[in-house]
């Protein structure tokens, strides 16, 4: 089962789509959550929406998933205007927020059936698909307990078990495994793959930049309420470039030192300091040069580190790369729980 | 997916059916929701009763021999009817609670991103709240009798006074929905026992209003819950101890214009705040 295409060919699109809040009272002002925003997502495939927090990663969900009225521009989903008819939208689509929103006052075969009887499955076939969703979710053993006793990946699978209902041609997820421990994140990835398989479009976001890497085949970079970049995770690496080295210092008063030092071996490529991580890392030409140098140079004026070592460029790369040269234009905006600056070489 | 799976039609169970039909059966599905709720936890009818029970034995007992009901009669008899109104008007807090759960959690979003009927959330959590509403007053009234409440005005007027009750917890279902989608959280929903609290004091449960300096009883008298309590008492055949006042001796008149304006007040509220969750 295939997602059916809109006109052109896509199982999510947006163009130019521009979401203001107004503000309240005398005077307020007005924001932009979405200013012009584009979005081209393939029918079968996981497509990543990342942005700093407050980027309009949301917003975009909401506006697909017909829980927000856009202000312009035009937004289809499973060849739908969702403007127009957001009910039949609204019986293509999954929704996973942020929270695991299921009832916790019922079991988790009560969760599904009530949401199948709202899908308006009828009683019989509401029974039956919950059933084979408690299957395939792998929460047979646990489908007569209350789902307020339910682990966090449980609870998340659940959530996605329900939106999976209707099987539905488009499938949001927004931050899925927040706050989820790394089985639980395993858990929910293991059954976003077995969706797409099945045919399913996915649109992720996540703050988790691997965790895009590992499911999404292609990515959509989002700042400010507009698309700053769109391309497969590995040609955004492309662009970052070469290997990099990673210097953590064991004192944060080092941190200056360090980028000191690394700019200098670096020669002349972006240091970037993640003062929360204390953390410097660098692009380099010739790596084991490189990191001899820096750990030399180092030792040599008594700098304590705490590791030191080469890596590949990753999608946290890109997104600092892409994001950070927005945080130059003087709005301050934080990358998730980061401190991240990019220090431009002297 | 698996092959044994088939693709139901465009508007979900692919029955054909009008609007008013899945209203309707919406609506129901989720009074199902919270009534499960309830099968699956009985004692929270019993925790939510525990303040006017613990009322009840309060002021009945430890205080009821010092209060007096102007007119005469037995306090017993005059408080019973106050803490039946109490306790649908403090209903409108597990509303309140409810709601800002579901919205805090996400269920309301899912809701919304379903292809149910809008009108089905908050008709269906209220269909709900009137059924335990019942409940709960069934079980106020067998402890009432276990007391030595009595009511002495007929089946008739009993049932029209359990009526009035039902209809005061109807108009406050929308206060609830209301304040449950304009609090954040469900913590800061508990922070409006705070106004319930003196709200519901402030009224002929406990005391007849003729009792509190002037301007208080006047607040004391028109207070909604006063009007509902006075009303039932006539019905029920108990002390009413009425001032003298228009509104009290309008009371059943009262009891029935209240919850309309309530309901005619806040449910337009309630639909404006729940539209504006797309804005």
């Amino acid at each position: 089962m295939g997602t059916p295409k809109t006109a052109s060919g896509y199982a999510v699109l947006a163009e130019g789509v521009v979401k203001r809040y107004r503000g309240r009272g005398k005077g307020a002002t007005e924001k932009r959550a979405l200013d012009g925003f584009d979005l081209a997502v393939r029918p079968g495939t996981v497509h990543g929406l990342l942005g700093p927090n407050g980027a309009g990663k949301t917003t975009a969900v909401r506006v697909l998933a017909t829980l927000l009225r856009y202000d312009a521009g035009r937004a289809e989903v499973a060849g739908l205007d969702v403007a127009r008819e957001p009910r039949r939208v609204r019986s293509r689509i999954g929704l996973t927020g942020q929270y695991a929103a299921v009832d916790e006052g019922l079991t988790g075969r009560q969760n599904l059936e009530m949401f199948g009887r709202l899908f308006h499955l009828g009683n019989r076939r509401a029974r039956q698909r919950a059933g084979e969703l408690l299957e395939r979710f792998d929460l047979v053993e646990a489908a007569d307990k209350g789902a307020k006793e339910y682990s966090g990946g449980m609870r998340r699978r659940l959530d996605l078990a329900s939106s999976m209902i209707l099987f539905p041609d488009v499938l949001f997820l927004d931050e899925p495994t927040t706050g989820l421990d790394p089985r639980g994140r395993g858990e929910v990835w293991d059954a976003v793959r077995a969706l797409v398989a099945g045919g399913t479009t996915v649109l992720l976001t996540t703050q988790y930049l691997d965790e895009a890497d590992r499911l999404a085949s292609h990515i959509t970079v989002i700042d400010r309420g507009r698309a700053i970049a769109d391309d497969t995770p590995d040609a955004l690496k492309n662009r970052v470039g070469g290997d990099r080295i990673e210097v953590v210092a064991a004192d944060t008063e080092d941190l200056a030192a360090v980028a000191r030092t690394v700019d200098r071996v670096a020669g002349g490529g972006l240091v970037v300091t993640d003062a929360s991580a204390r953390r410097v890392h660098a692009q380099v030409a010739d790596r084991v040069a490189a990191l001899t140098e820096v750990a030399r140079s180092l030792q040599d004026d008594g700098i304590a580190v705490e590791d030191i070592g080469l890596r590949r460029p990753s999608l946290d790369d890109v997104f600092l790369r892409l994001t950070g040269h927005g945080a130059e234009h003087g709005t301050a905006h934080g990358t998730g729980n980061r401190d991240a600056r990019e220090v431009a070489a002297a | 997916m698996t092959t044994l799976e088939q693709k139901p039609g465009v508007t979900g169970g692919g029955r054909e059916h009008g609007l008013t039909y899945w209203a309707v059966s919406d609506c129901w599905n989720i009074t199902r929701r919270t009534l499960t709720h309830y099968q699956r936890h009985p004692s929270a009818v019993v925790w939510q009763l525990g303040f006017p029970i613990l009322s009840v034995l309060l002021y009945g007992y430890v205080f009821g021999s010092a209060m007096k009901v102007p007119g005469g009669g037995d306090y017993r008899e005059f408080l019973m009817p106050g803490m039946f109104a109490m306790t649908m008007a403090m209903g409108f807090m597990n509303t309140a609670v409810a709601v800002v759960t579901d919205a805090a959690k996400g269920v309301v979003d899912r809701f919304r991103s379903m292809p149910m009927a809008p009108s089905a959330f908050a008709s269906g959590r209220g269909a709900a709240d009137l059924v335990v509403a019942a409940a709960e007053l069934t079980i106020l009234a067998v402890t009432a009798l276990l007391i030595g409440w009595r009511a002495d005005g007929g089946a008739v007027a009993a049932l029209g006074a359990f009526g009035l009750l039902l209809l005061l917890r109807f108009s406050l279902i929308w206060v609830g929905v209301w304040l449950g989608m304009l609090v954040p959280t469900p913590e800061a929903a508990g922070g409006l026992y705070a106004v319930a609290f003196p709200v519901t004091m402030i009224s002929s449960t406990f005391v007849a209003p003729s009792l509190m300096p002037g301007w208080l009883g006047t607040v004391a008298a028109w207070n909604p819950i006063s009007s509902t309590a006075t009303a039932t008492r006539e019905l029920f055949g108990n002390p009413v101890a009425g001032g003298g006042t228009w509104v009290e001796e309008h009371a059943l008149l009262m009891a029935v214009v209240w919850p309309l304006v309530i309901t005619l007040v806040f449910l337009p509220l309630a639909v404006r705040r729940f539209q504006r969750l797309s804005r």
